[in-house]
């Protein structure tokens, strides 16, 4: 049996739902009699077509203008909770997601069930479960106390299928009141360029961990070769903390889940921290000097060499077929 | 400019996780260590301190029993003092309960311009603490920061983002959550670890907080664990030594794939 009304919080990349946007609304389709978004962005339009394909009936759209999108995000949630009362919200474990998502925990005292895997909904009881220890485990938690129920699910955790519904009906937000939160501007926003697909569309996905031996092998070993496959560079918590590249590119438990077609572990030794963000690829191979390295049991082509060796001589091979 | 940084001390990552059978929580029982991602906190303080030119930076830490292991090493780091909230009663607490303890050691610290969280905790990772203390204390709060300044009374940072990073910027005070291996954090000298045994840690309850135990540990959670199960395994396939000719394998295997 669903429950009544699921609203999913739905963010936008670059004027697209961003993937995972899409991955919450088909889901709460499955779970929710009615689903409904809500949106922090400039251009609701444009959001409204896309949620609406993916189930959406209304969107509840603020405008943020320069302040922080998940501050005010957090803030107009507080105000339409009250009004409409839905019974689940859905957030994307995401920089935005959690903004939003820990303001309105605060605000209505609600606990929240976070990097959630799955959702499941019999009658009143909403499941949340969650893959941990490296992904070998799986927790499912439940809800007490009043609603609304509040969940981050990470990316990737459900497929994305469009309902063939017309644009979702924009319902603006205003007299939003962030207090002072809603003081922080952004003053500038700077886009880094990138070379081929974001990390979690990627088919395919090269990381490189700290067997790649400094910050310099990164972009020669790593970069080089997603570049060669058109796919996307990831990289270990390892090489994150020590500075090499930053957190966006962190695939794990505390970074990004991917699951590529291809997923290849270069210098990596797969600590269960980084095994819970790749596991699920289609196919993995990894390269390690190290025999026994934990990533092993997880490919399903492993390479026991120096990336230093094995990986120019692929890049040179692989530049030669054209 | 004073400064609060959060801090968790977390059983070893390195050493495997286990959950109690009963509780279905984390074994927290072992010894503790300071989470890796609170060094980077601690580093940012210490920094941000000396640049304004002095300033107290104090701990904030919470635990269910009476550990202070982690926050010795913080302190060792060169953070000049610790509130540690440390009481059974806290087993079992959420992010939430958590924001709200942490919320009220900041309170009870006073005259704090800034709070420096991780972006997650190692062990516990939900991401919503930053967030939901600043809410708690009516503070903005820039999360994911990879770069930190402080001057006139504000708060300015760069904020990771999925296309690059945005510059962000509030008056103080303010919760700012940084992301990891944004500074390079100190090894804690000789001399630092023999000052942080004598350096103050005022440990209270969370009832000394004004916190009641419905708010707090499992009580406050409002959540139950239903289940825990294995997830299916993922078999190993082939496994080669590299001969000099380990590329062709990975070439020939892509093409298999038809990913080149």
């Amino acid at each position: 049996m669903p429950v009544g009304k699921v609203w999913v919080y739905a963010e936008a990349e670059e004027g697209q739902a961003t993937s995972v946007t899409t991955e919450l609304l088909t889901k709460a389709r499955e779970v929710g009699e009615t689903v409904e978004a809500v949106a922090s962005v400039a251009d609701a339009d444009a959001l409204a077509t896309q949620v609406g394909e993916f189930g959406a009936t209304k969107l509840y759209a603020v405008d943020p203008g320069d302040a922080l999108s998940g501050v005010v995000g957090g803030a107009a949630l507080v105000q339409l909770v009250e009004e409409h009362q839905p019974d689940l919200v859905l957030f994307a474990q995401s920089y935005d997601g959690r903004d939003a998502l820990s303001r309105l925990s605060a605000r209505l005292d609600r606990p929240v069930l976070t990097n959630g895997n799955s959702v499941d909904v019999d009658g009143d009881t909403v499941k949340v479960g969650t893959a941990i220890f490296g992904g070998n485990t799986i927790v499912e938690a439940t809800f007490d106390g009043p609603k609304p129920y509040l969940a981050a699910i990470r990316p990737k955790s459900f497929a994305a299928e469009p309902s063939g519904g017309g644009a979702a009906e924009v319902v603006k937000v205003e007299g939003v009141d962030a207090g002072r939160a809603g003081e922080a501007k952004v003053l500038e926003r700077h886009v880094e360029e990138r070379e081929g697909p974001k990390l979690e569309d990627a088919e395919v996905v090269v990381s490189g961990g700290r067997g790649l031996g400094g910050a310099e092998h990164y972009e020669p070993l790593v970069e080089e070769l997603a570049k060669l496959l058109k796919g996307a560079s990831g990289a270990s918590r390892a090489i994150v903390d020590a500075g090499w590249v930053p957190y966006a590119k962190q695939v794990g438990q505390t970074g990004k889940t991917v699951k590529p077609k291809v997923y290849i572990a270069i210098g990596i030794s797969g600590a269960t921290q980084h095994m819970v963000g790749m596991k699920g690829s289609d196919n993995i191979i990894a390269i390690n000097k190290d025999g026994e390295a934990p990533i092993f049991g997880v490919a399903d082509l492993g390479v026991v060499g120096d990336a230093h060796k094995v990986v120019p001589k692929l890049i040179e091979a692989l530049k030669a077929k054209g | 400019m004073n400064i609060a940084v959060c801090v968790k001390q977390i059983p070893d990552p390195a050493v495997p996780g286990e959950l109690d059978s009963e509780t279905k929580t984390l074994k927290r029982e072992g010894k503790l260590i300071l989470d890796d991602s609170d060094a980077y906190g601690v580093e940012m303080a210490l920094q941000l301190a000396d640049k304004a030119g002095g300033g107290d930076v104090t701990l904030v830490s919470m635990v269910p029993n009476d550990e202070v292991s982690g926050l010795r090493t913080a302190l060792a780091m060169g953070a000049a003092k610790a509130v540690l909230v440390s009481d059974p009663a806290l087993a079992g607490s959420d992010s939430l309960g958590t924001a709200k303890v942490i919320a009220k050691a900041v309170e009870r610290v006073g005259d704090i311009d800034l709070v420096l969280t991780a972006t997650e905790s190692t062990d516990g990772y939900t991401g919503t603490i930053p967030g939901q203390v600043a809410e708690l204390l009516g503070w903005p709060a820039l999360t994911f920061a990879k770069h930190v300044e402080v001057g006139d009374g504000k708060v300015s940072i760069q904020r990771q983002t999925e296309a690059g990073f945005d510059e962000v910027e509030a008056s103080l005070p303010a919760v700012v959550s940084v992301t990891a291996g944004v500074v390079e954090p100190r090894y804690p000298s000789f001399k630092g670890i023999m000052a942080a045994k004598n350096k103050p840690v005022d440990q209270v309850k969370a009832d000394d907080l004004g916190l009641g135990a419905d708010q707090v540990g499992w009580t406050g959670a409002r959540q139950q664990i239903v289940s825990v199960a294995a997830a299916p395994e993922r078999e190993a396939g082939e496994k080669i030594e590299d001969e000099g000719d380990a590329h062709e394998r990975i070439v020939a295997f892509l093409e298999q794939l038809k990913v080149v």
